[in-house]
């Protein structure tokens, strides 16, 4: 089974911060399949599309996924409002994930906001070759802090106001680190800056993108992104050739 | 056990559910789920004569009801399509239709020739796709262009020819007429209706392409309605689709006119829908003692 539709029980519900939430589901197979850097589709009662959300967790001993997302609109505002003992319907796990290489290099994982979540699992078998670069809004937004010290990573955050460690960019804190590859997700502006600087020091660098999507698997073609291969430009798709594509790859449109 | 076995256009489906163009790729990833048997068919993603790279994101837009797209008709190109794809759909076990659109004449003819050699089950005829400038919709908006392409594709198929109509014309009855006359097989309809959604904060419609096709529930009753026209004016069968995402709907489908019936949207919510929307026919059917599901094609009792 590459991936598949499975009722999931809530078996944890934790809220984060004002507006991110944490769920942890069993779900069996789908947990077994699932590679760090993998989404999931969940299925919001009469909802046309279901919501693509980040696996933040994978624990293949418990069978659990876990999921840590931000309310953005009406399907994820449902969302917050299930319990422990709801079951979810989730097709998962979904799109090629990040391509961990060898675990024993200096890895920085660069997370921006709700981009954080997928993260985790990624930077967990790199423990201490790892540094979390987490750049947050302001303190109250901080998320997921303990769960890289935990995978004992070593962790740096920067915050828009300077409430909670650097105050400024993630870029700004990349500058004085020495890495092998870079593994990001967050917003455009972050993701751009942190190609930018990969291409300059001419590290590996692989980012996750988000895109408006329909089916998830990769019929539709509904979720597009403009990418280049042997100096010829496409478009591919968030769903299946990604979320996470290698930097060189990806061609940013204005 | 009812008999869920249809023909159309003198091809036999063993149900009357067919995958929808542009929902379903070439059926690969939704043999991850169930085997493709499972379907009546697959009408496969639109192809032209050329590779198309699509519009530029964002392409989909959620709505009330259901949602638009504007894809762009991106595929690989008739010919990938019959080398890398068609032999893969054949082994499955299910009726293969291939939807072609094109910019002129000659080239929906062009495509009708290469696929007249292969193995292909039939051939819809997309005049009707909203999203591109040049996507057949400039032939399937009045009835001297469905006519003449109708006629000129004619001459170059040798399959089944099912021409698929656009609800964006104001009497769809005559668009069905024009094509029956230029020797259509068969009419699928309807493809989406033209829509926009607008982000209030920038201003900007969602869509990159503006404006999108509508599909989904909200669909439905608009589709219902112009199945029953159509089936009013024309004698060929009559593949309907537009929003049907239950057993209930496929069955009003049917009531209204459409001898088969295309799932789309609800595949993004539910990939087994057509699975279950096959049992939950059969049950229907069983339940009120008709033996066989295309006696429920037309019944509809109008006041």
């Amino acid at each position: 089974m590459k991936y598949d539709v499975m009722l999931c029980k809530i078996t944890e519900k934790k809220q984060l911060t004002g507006d991110v939430f944490d769920l942890t589901v069993e779900a069996g197979p789908l947990a077994e399949a699932a590679r760090p850097g993998q989404f999931a589709q969940i299925y919001v009662p009469g909802k046309t599309l279901r919501r693509p959300i980040s696996i933040c967790g994978i624990d293949r001993t418990t069978k659990t996924l876990r999921f840590v997302f931000q309310i953005r609109g009406e399907g994820t505002a449902w969302l917050a409002e299930t319990k422990t003992g709801d079951s979810l319907d989730i097709l998962a796990p979904l799109g090629t994930g990040y391509d961990l290489g060898d675990t024993r290099r200096k890895a920085v994982f660069v997370g921006g906001g709700i981009g954080v979540p997928p993260l985790l699992e990624a930077a967990k078998p790199f423990g201490e070759n790892a540094t979390a670069v987490l750049g947050f809004r302001d303190k109250g937004n901080v998320i997921l802090k303990e769960d890289f010290e935990k995978n004992g990573n070593r962790v740096q955050i920067a915050t828009d106001d300077g409430s909670c460690g650097h105050h400024g960019l993630v870029t700004d804190l990349l500058k004085d680190l020495d890495f092998d590859i870079i593994f990001a997700c967050g917003p455009t502006p972050m993701l751009k800056a942190v190609c930018k600087l990969a291409a300059e020091r001419k590290v590996p660098c692989q980012i996750s993108l988000e895109e408006r999507m329909a089916c998830g698997i990769g019929a539709c073609l509904g979720c597009a992104c403009r990418l280049r291969k042997d100096g010829r430009e496409y478009y591919g798709h968030v769903c299946k050739d990604g979320p996470v594509f290698a930097s060189e790859n990806v061609v940013w449109e204005g | 056990m009812a008999d869920l076995k249809v023909t159309v256009a003198g091809v036999e489906l063993q149900n009357p559910l067919i995958a929808a163009s542009g929902t379903f790729g070439f059926g690969r990833e939704f043999a991850e789920f169930y085997p493709l048997r499972t379907l009546g068919g697959i009408s496969c993603k639109g192809i032209t004569l050329k590779e198309r790279p699509g519009n530029p994101p964002p392409r989909i837009a959620e709505t009330p009801g259901g949602m638009l797209n504007a894809v762009g008709l991106q595929n690989p190109g008739v010919d990938h399509f019959i080398k890398k794809d068609l032999p893969w759909l054949r082994e499955q076990g299910t009726a293969v239709i291939a939807n072609i659109a094109g910019n002129t004449p000659e080239e929906y003819c062009e495509m009708a020739e290469k696929l007249s050699d292969t193995s292909i089950d039939m051939i819809e005829m997309n005049i009707s796709c909203p999203n591109v400038k040049q996507g057949g919709v400039q032939f399937g908006t009045s009835c001297t262009g469905v006519e003449s392409i109708t006629a000129a594709v004619r001459k170059h198929c040798q399959k089944p020819l099912m021409v698929k109509l656009s609800p964006n014309v104001s009497d769809i009855s005559e668009i069905a007429a024009a094509a029956e006359s230029a020797g259509a097989d068969a009419i699928s309809m309807i493809n989406t209706l033209t829509g926009m959604r607008i982000d209030i904060q920038t201003r900007r419609p969602i869509i990159r392409n503006n404006t999108g096709g509508l599909s989904g529930s909200a669909l439905l009753p608009v589709a219902v309605r112009m199945v029953n026209q159509v089936y009013r004016r024309v004698k060929i069968p009559i593949v309907g689709m537009g929003g049907i995402s239950k057993w209930q709907d496929a069955v009003e489908m049917l009531l209204a006119g459409a001898s088969a019936l295309q799932i789309g949207t609800v595949l993004f919510s539910d990939p087994y829908a057509p699975v279950k929307i096959a049992s939950g026919l059969n049950e229907y059917l069983d339940r009120n003692r008709i033996a066989k599901v295309s006696d429920l094609t037309g019944q509809v009792q109008l006041w």
